[in-house]
């Protein structure tokens, strides 16, 4: 019985997407800090996977930060977010997927408050084409992007040239998982898993080899917070918050972290080289940091892509521990080498060197 | 009832947000910014619904309003499913919409906010955009960012990127045309207005601190002199 009613209430937080033809659009903070990861997102599902993901060079941000700094009002944030519908349409889409958690979030909260007050939506429709002259239309499907790794997660096994085992004792990595809080704490029927036992990064782990971390600060934010970081003078509250997530799973060593949201990968690997700077503590081994990742760099590592081609060399924690882990080859004279090899320099080291 | 509070329950969020509150706090209890500020969510929610319009006022002048982080972890905890992170997002905009947001040190940031922002959607289509990232304001960007910066063009294309360039892409430039259009949005969804009202309520305190516009700006995003700290 308890086991049935466990099936239940996990089967009502499984959301059915297509796995095909799909409206991509991508993420302002991926875009800028981790774009290799869009790029190997879009080369796994058109190249690897042979889907259709289809870009138009028209569409822009969803406004996203700036509504949640409250730098926009909510209707301009909502006829932004029209236009991008519209432009799906406009290219004969009706499944749609985002790079950015912000942006799923903020789609999510739109649609369900034009179901709830129709008048808004009619208003946002005529405001739409007041604007841009375009036919409102609105996504059969709306996907995160990591909704479509997590989809496919058994076939990039099947794929794999690593996985996420330590080559040299044979067990699996403990990996900390990061969902961004607009994922599902909003909405949890909107992502797989919920908000109470989101498992769309934890399904990708199991499926790739390595073990999920339980930890008390798992849900905790990463401490973005749009303004609290965005402003100088409040920098504060977002390091403290990344500060009490590392202090909580720390004792439970973690070999790496994967996310899926735009400024949690940033945020996790940013604070933890600004905590060696302030402090001199690392919360890896032999002062290194705890490597963190978005799902896509973590799915090129287990389908065999170049290191540097997912653009791991812009991350302040080194990378190399966790390569070395998983048998990884690389090749540390191209780390900071531009295309064909072009002589970049190499950025200066931290004071803590290992970081 | 008064006009402070008529005013708020046409915002969406307020409909969306505020239920019937049962003052439990459980959304103190989850909140990242109640445990760093002297902040607490259940109090202003009952202020809210309260309608009290004189203590409503209060809050809109306050710094109180400014500590959410919109993470919006209360809403899942909530037991009556109440949003307080939509009801403060609710709060903000009418703060703003009065010029109140100039009363609080915490509420004048949203100059810098707006400014950083809007110019970045309205320039360039993005609300984050590298070329305006600048590592002398964000020093926590690392050496790696210091890296990057330098050598933008090379680094963004290794990575794949398309950086100015014409089609699709991560960070490629977007045409004019739909840039007028992100224009015309913020003109008639009150994007436009809200921004006049910021700049020049924010130009009045900037006068009377006997700061230029530059100098204001600096001001407001990288001094704090009040305590704001949960000690």
């Amino acid at each position: 019985m308890i086991y049935e009613g466990k099936q239940k209430i996990w089967s009502d937080y499984q959301k059915d997407i297509p796995d095909d033809h799909y409206f991509y659009v991508r993420s302002c903070i991926r875009q800028s800090f981790f774009p290799a990861s869009e790029q190997t997102f879009l080369d796994i599902t058109r190249n690897r996977l042979h889907k259709d993901f289809f870009e138009s060079e028209h569409h822009t941000t969803c406004g996203g930060i700036a509504y949640h700094s409250d730098a926009i009002p909510q209707e301009t944030a909502m006829t932004i977010i029209a236009r991008q519908f519209a432009l799906m349409h406009k290219y004969g889409y009706e499944n749609y997927v985002c790079s950015c958690i912000t942006s799923f979030g903020l789609y999510t909260e739109t649609l369900e408050t034009w179901r709830e007050f129709p008048e808004l939506e009619a208003r946002i429709k005529e405001k739409l084409w007041e604007s841009c002259k375009l036919e409102f239309a609105k996504p059969k499907y709306l996907a995160h992007a990591s909704d479509i790794i997590y989809k496919f997660r058994n076939q990039i096994a099947q794929q794999a040239k690593f996985k996420l085992i330590n080559k040299k004792t044979g067990e699996p990595l403990r990996v900390v998982e990061h969902i961004g809080c607009h994922y599902a704490k909003m909405f949890p029927s909107k992502g797989f898993g919920g908000a109470e036992y989101p498992y769309v990064l934890a399904g990708m782990i199991e499926a790739w080899g390595g073990e999920v971390i339980d930890y008390p600060e798992r849900r905790h934010c990463c401490g973005f917070g749009f303004r609290q970081y965005l402003v100088q003078s409040n920098r504060g509250y977002s390091l403290s918050n990344t500060h009490k997530k590392f202090e909580s799973m720390e004792p439970y060593k973690p070999d790496m972290i994967i996310t899926n949201c735009p400024g949690c990968p940033y945020f996790l690997d940013r604070w933890q080289y600004v905590i060696s700077e302030m402090e001199g503590k690392t919360y890896g081994k032999d002062g290194h940091g705890i490597p963190v990742f978005t799902y896509e760099e973590v799915a090129g590592l287990v389908l065999g892509y170049d290191p540097w081609d997912l653009g791991l060399q812009v991350h302040q924690v080194s990378v190399e521990p966790l390569l070395d882990k998983m048998g990884i080859p690389y090749d540390p004279s191209k780390k900071y080498k531009g295309i064909n090899g072009k002589d970049l320099g190499r950025p200066e080291l931290p004071t803590c060197a290992c970081l | 009832m008064g006009k402070l509070y008529d005013r708020l329950t046409q915002d969406y969020r307020i409909k969306e947000g505020l239920k019937a509150c049962i003052n439990c706090g459980t959304c103190t209890a989850i909140c990242p910014a109640a445990e760093f500020y002297q902040y607490d969510p259940r109090q202003i929610v009952d202020i809210v619904q309260s309608k009290d319009d004189a203590e409503i006022e209060k809050l809109l002048k306050s710094e109180t309003i400014w500590y959410c982080g919109e993470c919006m972890s209360c809403i899942t905890r909530c037991p009556r499913k109440n949003a307080p992170g939509l009801v403060i997002m609710a709060l903000r905009s009418l703060s703003m919409e009065m010029g109140y947001f100039a009363e609080s040190e915490k509420g004048r940031q949203q100059y810098a906010l707006t400014k950083v922002l809007c110019d970045n959607i309205l320039n360039y289509g993005y609300c984050v955009y590298p070329r305006t990232f600048a590592s002398a304001l964000h020093p926590e960007a690392g050496k790696i960012w210091e890296w990057q910066e330098k050598h933008m063009e090379d680094i963004y294309a290794r990575m794949g990127a398309n950086l100015d360039g014409d089609g699709t892409g991560a960070l490629r430039r977007i045409p004019q045309k739909d840039l007028d259009e992100l224009k015309r949005i913020f003109d008639i969804t009150g994007a436009t207005q809200r921004i006049e009202t910021i700049n020049r309520c924010s130009m009045e305190k900037a006068k009377e601190l006997g700061l230029s516009e530059e100098e204001y700006f600096m001001k407001v995003f990288t001094e704090t002199e009040k305590d704001h700290l949960n000690h």
